[in-house]
């Protein structure tokens, strides 16, 4: 390898690809960046299949095909086809309110691997009143059937905030029911949309712990019939988690238009400078972009971190969340209690845990342009 | 835990593979969000999974390959077995 890097970097296992920034649902906690991408900004076919097998060729295993909505682009079977082509393990991540059942098996026959489904509640009501679409409990529910009928795994995923962290038990019967082979709990993580929503979405520290005894509970009775996988929450914890397990060291994020990131709120970071597979073949991007070397290893650390033992275990934590609440990226996570900012940000969310209900909708802006 | 009998008979789910990890060397087994690093020993036994032979079957064969006791054997495979059916990587038909 010719980069000219002090820190040995190794090829990444995963990438996430955001086909398209368009939803039909409006979750108040979405990870797309309030500023979403357009629909005439997309890259086209012929260039993600490109990416993916530079991908492949660059020790990527696992495309995760996400968005916004991935099926509401058309050439999605084409796209599975480009991950299969390559060897890499396809991931479908959708909301499951737009595949009818011909489409599913187009995408099956095509080689797609696993389907995870998010549930914005676990009853028809909080689901689509977190969603903003009615209906959309009914639609992920028979989604959910075709799935599990024509025999792809599915793992359900939960992002869990003050509005839905009561229905623990609930999303537990219904991924059994639904025969997911896995669920996933996730606290909202606060940027993009779920940042604008902060207030909204913030749970109490108690009703954080009661959820982590439910999934604790519910993880020992199902044992061996169900997977839960569970990212904590954040702002309540002590210690910061490792954040894409090291920036730049497993995995990377693709967006709608081509910009490569180490993660998908790299962004909010602004001074850095972000490469586009228009420009760059992806291995160019891996090593030697700004963006990416900009965080890597232990070297940009503050002295608190590189003198501490888990350096190397959650990286000094999220970056973008550094930069959020601290105004300097390469400060440590403020969650970490060794932080001078952590009591300020414990302050933040108990203050939060109370704030009004009200959601702000994830939309495009207003433009005279449609999206 | 589940324990797994002889005469069982395993194979990998749908949307669990095997595959050579080129770049990095090695084998590994990938599975919904998850990717686990076989070392030689792991891909050995996971690779003789073949939805069709029993546990029994694999365990003879692996006997010839490592020329170790069976009971040593028998003991590693099948707790390797009961670890990936519990982690739902690997399913008795
Ligand atoms: S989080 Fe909700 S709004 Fe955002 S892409 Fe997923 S389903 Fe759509
Ligand atoms: S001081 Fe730095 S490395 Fe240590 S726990 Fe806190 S964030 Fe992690």
């Amino acid at each position: 390898m010719t980069h000219s890097q002090a820190y040995d970097v190794q090829p990444p296992m995963g990438m996430l690809a955001e086909l398209t920034h368009r939803c039909p649902l409006q979750c108040p906690y979405c990870s797309n960046p309030v500023a979403l991408e357009r629909r005439r900004q997309e890259l086209d076919t012929a260039t993600w299949q490109r990416v993916f097998a530079e991908a492949a060729e660059l020790g990527v295993l696992q495309v995760h095909l996400s968005g916004g909505e991935p099926a509401l682009r058309p050439d999605l079977p084409e796209l599975v086809t480009a991950c299969v082509d390559a060897g890499l393990y396809s991931n479908l991540i959708t909301a499951g309110v737009n595949i009818d059942r011909p489409r599913l098996e187009t995408l099956a026959d095509a080689g797609l691997d696993h389907v995870q489904l998010s549930f914005q509640g676990a009853t028809p009501e909080v689901t689509d009143h977190v969603a903003n679409m009615t209906g959309a409990h009914a639609r992920k529910r028979a989604f959910a059937a075709e799935v599990t009928d024509i025999g792809l795994p599915l793992t359900l995923n939960a992002v869990i905030h003050r509005a839905n962290l009561h229905q623990i038990d609930e999303f537990v019967d219904l991924a059994v029911e639904l025969g997911a082979r896995r669920l996933e709990i996730a606290h909202a993580q606060y940027y993009g949309w779920a940042l604008v929503n902060r207030a909204a979405l913030m749970p109490s520290r108690e009703q954080v712990m009661e959820a982590v005894e439910r999934v604790e509970a519910a993880r020992e009775r199902l044992q061996g019939r169900l997977v839960i996988d569970a990212v904590v929450p954040d702002y309540h914890a002590r210690l910061p988690k490792p954040c894409m397990n090291g920036w730049g060291r497993q995995s990377l994020n693709v967006t709608p238009s081509g910009k490569v990131l180490p993660c998908h709120a790299a962004e909010t970071i602004p001074h850095l400078e972000f490469w586009n597979v228009a420009d760059h073949g992806l291995r160019e991007i891996w090593y030697d972009s700004p963006a990416f070397n900009a965080y890597r290893g232990t070297d940009w650390m503050p002295e608190t971190c590189q003198s501490c033992e888990r350096k190397e275990i959650d990286w000094g934590g999220c970056r973008c969340q550094a930069l959020m609440l601290t105004g300097d990226a390469t400060q440590m996570d403020p969650v970490c209690e060794k932080s001078p900012y952590h009591d300020e940000v414990q302050t933040l969310a108990v203050r939060d845990a109370s704030g009004a209900s009200e959601f702000t909708y994830r939309r495009f802006a207003r433009t005279t342009e449609s999206a | 835990m589940t324990a797994i009998q002889e005469s069982d008979i395993v194979r990998l789910p749908r949307g669990v593979r095997l595959r050579e990890d080129k770049q990095r060397g090695g084998w590994v087994l990938l599975a919904p969000e998850r990717v686990f690093q076989l070392d030689g020993i792991a891909q050995t036994v996971v690779s003789q999974v073949d939805g069709e032979c029993s546990v029994g079957t694999i365990i003879d064969r692996l006997c010839e390959t490592y020329q170790a006791p069976r009971e040593r054997i028998a003991e590693d495979v099948t707790a390797m077995f009961a670890g990936l059916v519990e982690k739902r990587v690997l399913e008795v038909a």
